[in-house]
């Protein structure tokens, strides 16, 4: 092997001074940010100790039977919410999609229909909630506005995403047997989405059961208000019970779901 | 002799104004058997089989099938002419996610109403139809299978049953053998050759084998540039119009 040629040659990987450079930035933006906050290891300590004296609080859990049959009530109402507003939002997300589809509509449609779905995901759930409280008042009928709302704007742009990437050449050929616009969607486009829209939907579905246990908070029905109560009357043990129903329900979702999924793989 | 099932006038095709892909094309089809479009990739072939169903909109022209123009045609008048054209493609095109058998009945989509057709109601005539014609192109143990499941013969297969279940008057095939292995490609021409005959129906479709065009065709148009070079039947075409289709002469020995 001749040496000299090979050191002739330019360097096989060129170092990106950019990139290390906005690395280090980050990393000292950081620490600034930390410093600024008064974030440091000792208060950090000194939380600790009174996390262990919270958690001590809220053991045992209450299951005293008035607060358990108030839970269950707010628990079923979270359900109920979260189905409601996932059906709703799944069954306005569909023609959304369509229409926001770039390779199936026309830039005139596409255009408002990507706006109408960017509104309605602008803002957090929670905020979207006060907003429908304020405007129908406390309960359960704000909060599956509010979720319906979220939802929409979250799996509207999913379901129009599939689309866009679907094979063409499927749609060319159903066009070609002279079927009529909703045939063509419901042989060619469909079942190549069919399978992700489920996805989709039954994580929206998860997403919907969990912040509709959030949207209480801000009186928009469910389990929430039950919960946020707890947290003032500084009833932790009864707030670890709520907090573990809420787990067994996802969990049960969760199941739910994977069932789901393989029926329509 | 009766009107010619199609005619093309003065077809005209520009995806880029003032770049013609087709300069004016002007070609009678024969009313019977196959017709094969021969000439290099980028002559225009595809564009020309997918001008006739419209798939592609076509710049300037006439198509004439059954003395009406193609060419003219909007929104309802259109899909009831495609109705009337089976079209067979080179990678198949089927719903990969639907089985066999949907795919085969989708060839009747354009008559039956979108609730029936997402119910799967379609009448008892199609489908005893379907199950003749997968008898027919031998898929039939394969009815509930996937599409995605099949070989390339064997979608090629549903393919042309799907086209053929549309009771056509013209089949179009856009280079339906380009994707598979010769033996397949032969069984492939057979089986549409078979099945349009026994329907009296024309088959038009553009090849890259030579040799497999003249075998099966009964009538060859030869492709050059965007321009019709050659238009006569098989026996008739010399190596002088090959080289003029396809340029060179190396190739020929």
């Amino acid at each position: 092997m001749n040496s000299t040629v090979l050191a002739a040659r330019p360097p096989a990987f060129l170092p990106n001074w950019p990139a290390r450079l906005a690395w280090i930035a980050l990393a000292a933006y950081a620490f600034y940010a930390a410093s600024i906050l008064d974030v440091t290891w000792d208060r950090f300590v000194l939380g600790l100790e009174h996390g262990v004296k919270f958690i001590g609080r809220m053991l045992p859990p209450d299951t005293e039977a008035s607060k358990m049959t108030l839970m269950m009530r707010g628990l079923y109402e979270t359900l109920e919410i979260a189905v409601i507003s996932s059906a709703l939002g799944i069954l306005i997300s569909l023609p959304l999609g369509l229409f926001a589809a770039r390779n199936l509509m026309p830039p005139w449609v596409t255009w408002p229909m990507r706006f109408l779905i960017a509104f309605c995901r602008s803002f957090h759930q929670v905020i979207i909630a006060i907003l429908f409280v304020k405007a129908v008042g406390f309960g359960a009928l704000a909060g599956i506005l509010a979720l319906t709302v979220a939802s929409i704007g979250f799996i509207a742009k999913l379901f129009a995403e599939a689309i866009e990437e679907i094979s063409l050449k499927q749609v060319e050929a159903i066009r070609a047997t002279g079927a009529s616009f909703l045939n063509v969607i419901s042989y060619g486009v469909l079942p190549q989405v069919l399978s992700r829209f489920i996805g989709f939907a039954t994580y929206q579905f998860d997403s919907n059961l969990r912040n509709s246990t959030m949207v209480g908070i801000v009186g928009a029905g469910g389990i929430g208000g039950t919960m946020f109560a707890a947290f003032q009357k500084f009833d932790y043990d009864y707030l670890l019970t709520i907090l573990l129903a809420i787990i067994a329900m996802i969990m049960v979702s969760e199941a739910l779901q994977n069932w789901i999924k393989k029926l329509y793989q | 002799m009766s009107a010619p099932a199609l005619e093309i006038r003065g077809l005209r095709k520009e995806y880029r104004r003032g770049v013609p892909v087709l300069s004016d094309i002007s070609i009678t089809f024969p009313s019977r058997g196959i017709t094969a479009v021969i000439g290099p990739s980028g002559t225009g072939k595809s564009t020309l089989i997918r001008c006739i169903n419209r798939l592609v909109e076509p710049t300037a022209g006439q198509i004439l099938f059954h003395g009406l123009d193609l060419a003219q045609l909007r929104g309802k008048a259109l899909r009831e002419a495609r109705r009337r054209i089976g079209m067979v493609f080179q990678e198949y095109n089927l719903v990969e996610r639907l089985t066999v058998m949907e795919n085969v009945l989708s060839g009747r989509l354009g008559y039956v109403s979108p609730l029936k057709a997402w119910l799967r109601k379609y009448p008892q005539r199609d489908i005893n139809a379907a199950w003749a014609l997968l008898d027919a192109v031998g898929l039939t143990p394969f009815a509930n299978q996937r599409a995605d499941a099949l070989s390339g013969g064997q979608r090629q297969r549903v393919g042309i049953a799907r086209a053929v279940m549309q009771g056509p008057e013209l089949l179009l095939a856009d280079e339906p053998t380009s994707s598979l292995d010769p033996k397949t490609s032969v069984e492939i021409m057979e089986l549409m050759l078979a099945l349009a005959d026994s329907r009296r129906i024309p088959v038009i479709l553009n090849i890259h084998n030579v040799p497999l065009a003249k075998r099966f065709a009964t009538h060859v148009i030869g492709m050059s540039g965007g321009n019709v070079v050659y238009d006569g039947p098989p026996e008739g075409l010399t190596d002088d119009h090959l080289k003029q289709i396809y340029g060179g002469e190396d190739w020929l020995e």
